[in-house]
């Protein structure tokens, strides 16, 4: 007991409520997770909690074909609209840098995705490109460029093309910002010297822009990865994994096997791939994000 | 790197753009994005002020023709006569009274731990600050399926209660991060002298280091509210009813029940913008700091 009157016990103190919450609203429930995903648990048989089955569940997923699909199209899905984002957001910035009048307004407007509900996000995308009266194929149709309807949100691949660009719309902003942020940081000299040392626009960009802006791009993705998963709200009201689960990602997959098949044992399973899958994304940038830093001697 | 990098706009700082041409190609591709970004938010806000027929009416007709509040007081259950009505205002006080409570309460517990980050030096001190951040990066969905189970046994399904200790977790580890930004571009000194002067260390912080981080946290705070007011796949599976049912929730129902009504599911999504307007406008140029900071300086 003594250790807790000690000054050496201080920040353990002060961190303590934020581990209890932490403890008992992740933690616990993680644990929760990875037993049931041993058990048979059916939702409407509580009995079953306890029924243990091994390692049945990981099993059929191996071999469910629907999994691999949503599993496969989860990583496509991350890797395309991160790219993406990554260098549309590094091209706005460029662009918006060079911006001298109304830039703070250009600022302004460029948070508001950001800030929106992802519900909110598929909701806009789900009336903009709805068939019959969406505002995408009302400008198209009254442009004269299509006569039939498009199906945005009804074709398989179309679906996915608008989910990506939903997401793309919503998350850009995050790069785009933190990335003008940066660029507005980097001192002025070096490019400068750069410059009469007789380098072109794409060599000061390449070895002086870039890896100044290194950091600031591992800031970025450690906060994106820390809410990818935002995208089921949106592909939830979107097309809620259809047409015919041609839009099907883990995070879809899991509620309905959980919720709507009861199969909550499965669902764990399915729910522990996607955790491990974040966990990962998330303690690679991270981890890139330290060394960025101790390399900025900025480190503790 | 002062904290000020964000909104300062250092004119030595930009690549010299020679020609004209390059100058208006540049204005025209910062133009385009920025219509992108706009059109999507303003097509709904102007749907919200238009009656139903319009949006069905062929040619589009693009600018209300006759703006109404209709659809406004329709989904509040106001108009005169009005067979079913949404129950958008509780909707609209369960978000709101979550959001604010989780927020406070995520404020000071991950105030206190931000403090901590910044001031001392512990044991595990950088292991359990990945561990908050990787606590943060658990999937919503993934997490619903436990805590459902575990919120069913405990009573806590369908409850405000329980939603807002679910968004605690959410909203510490960011705080956590952000604070401890904020708390170390404050210098040690200020607090040392403080207490050099008579205070105790708790007074120190109190009078000087609280006043100092003060617009970091509030933005903190913001992002916090908005977090929580934003949140859908937690919300959408630990209520069942009006008792704790949030907006993102009634939004998506409203969408599964009155697939027509769009003019009403328009209305209802305006309601959900307009706090991240208004709360965007203040926050901005902290949080940016905020971010950059805390991030690139450790």
């Amino acid at each position: 007991m003594t250790f807790f009157k000690s000054p050496r016990a201080v920040p353990y103190l002060l961190l303590l409520p934020a581990l209890m919450v932490i403890l008992a609203v992740v933690l616990l429930p993680l644990v929760v997770s990875l037993y049931s995903s041993f058990t048979g648990y059916v939702l409407t048989r509580p009995a079953t909690l306890f029924q243990f089955v091994g390692l049945r569940n990981y099993q059929r997923l191996w071999s469910n074909a629907d999994f691999w699909w949503a599993f496969l199209r989860t990583l496509i899905f991350i890797t395309v609209a991160l790219n993406l984002e990554m260098l549309l957001g590094l091209g706005l910035a460029l662009l918006v840098n060079q911006i001298t009048f109304g830039q703070r307004a250009i600022r302004t407007v460029m948070m508001f995705p950001m800030m929106f509900s992802p519900i909110l996000v598929g909701f806009l995308f789900k009336y903009l490109l709805n068939d019959s009266i969406g505002f995408v194929n009302n400008a198209l149709y009254s442009l004269g460029i299509i006569t039939t309807p498009i199906p945005w949100l009804v074709d398989g691949t179309l679906a996915n093309l608008s989910i990506i660009f939903a997401e793309i719309w919503m998350s850009t902003s995050v790069f785009a910002i933190l990335l003008l942020a940066g660029v507005m940081a980097m001192p002025k000299e070096p490019i400068e010297a750069a410059k009469v040392d007789g380098c072109n626009s794409w060599q000061v960009f390449r070895h002086i822009t870039l890896p100044f802006l290194m950091p600031f791009i591992y800031i970025a993705m450690t906060i994106r990865s820390l809410d990818v998963a935002r995208a089921y709200d949106m592909i939830r009201i979107m097309t809620n994994g259809g047409p015919a689960g041609r839009t099907e990602m883990l995070w879809t997959l899991m509620t309905r096997v959980g919720y709507q098949n009861s199969q909550m044992g499965l669902a764990n399973a399915m729910g522990y791939v996607s955790i491990i899958l974040s966990i990962v994304f998330t303690f690679y940038f991270y981890r890139k994000l330290t060394a960025a830093r101790a390399f900025m001697g900025g480190a503790q | 790197m002062t904290a000020s990098t964000a909104d300062a706009v250092p004119l030595h700082n930009r690549l010299t753009i020679e020609k004209p041409w390059q100058r208006w190609l540049i204005r025209l591709g910062v133009f385009v994005a920025m219509v992108i970004l706009c059109v999507p938010g303003l097509w709904v806000a102007l749907t919200a002020f238009r009656p139903n027929v319009e949006v069905l009416a062929r040619p589009t007709v693009w600018i209300p023709q006759q703006p109404t509040l209709d659809n406004f007081l329709k989904i509040f259950g106001l108009l005169p006569k009005q067979q079913e009505g949404l129950p958008v205002l509780l909707y609209f006080t369960n978000s709101l009274v979550i959001s604010i409570t989780s927020t406070v309460i995520a404020i000071l517990i991950g105030m206190m731990g931000g403090y901590a980050f910044a001031r001392y030096r512990f044991r595990g001190k950088a292991t359990l600050f990945l561990g908050f951040m990787l606590s943060r990066s658990v999937p919503g969905v993934a997490l619903s399926l436990p805590l459902f189970i575990l919120w069913s046994r405990v009573g806590l399904i369908d409850t405000p209660l329980g939603l807002i200790i679910v968004y605690l977790a959410i909203n510490i580890p960011f705080t956590i991060w952000l604070t401890d930004g904020f708390f170390r571009q404050i210098p040690v000194d200020l607090g040392e002298a403080a207490q050099i002067d008579g205070c105790t260390r708790w007074q120190a912080f109190w009078k000087v280091e609280f006043p100092l981080a003060r617009s970091g946290l509030a933005s903190a705070a913001i992002f916090a509210f908005l977090t929580s007011w934003n949140e859908y796949a937690l919300a959408s599976q630990l209520t069942r009813t009006t008792a704790s049912k949030t907006l993102p929730v009634g939004l998506m129902d409203f969408t599964a029940q009155f697939t027509v009504d769009w003019t009403g599911m328009c209305a209802m999504a305006v309601l959900i913008i307009i706090p991240a307007l208004v709360l965007t406008f203040i926050v901005q140029k902290h949080l940016i700091a905020g971010l950059t900071f805390g991030g690139v300086k450790g």
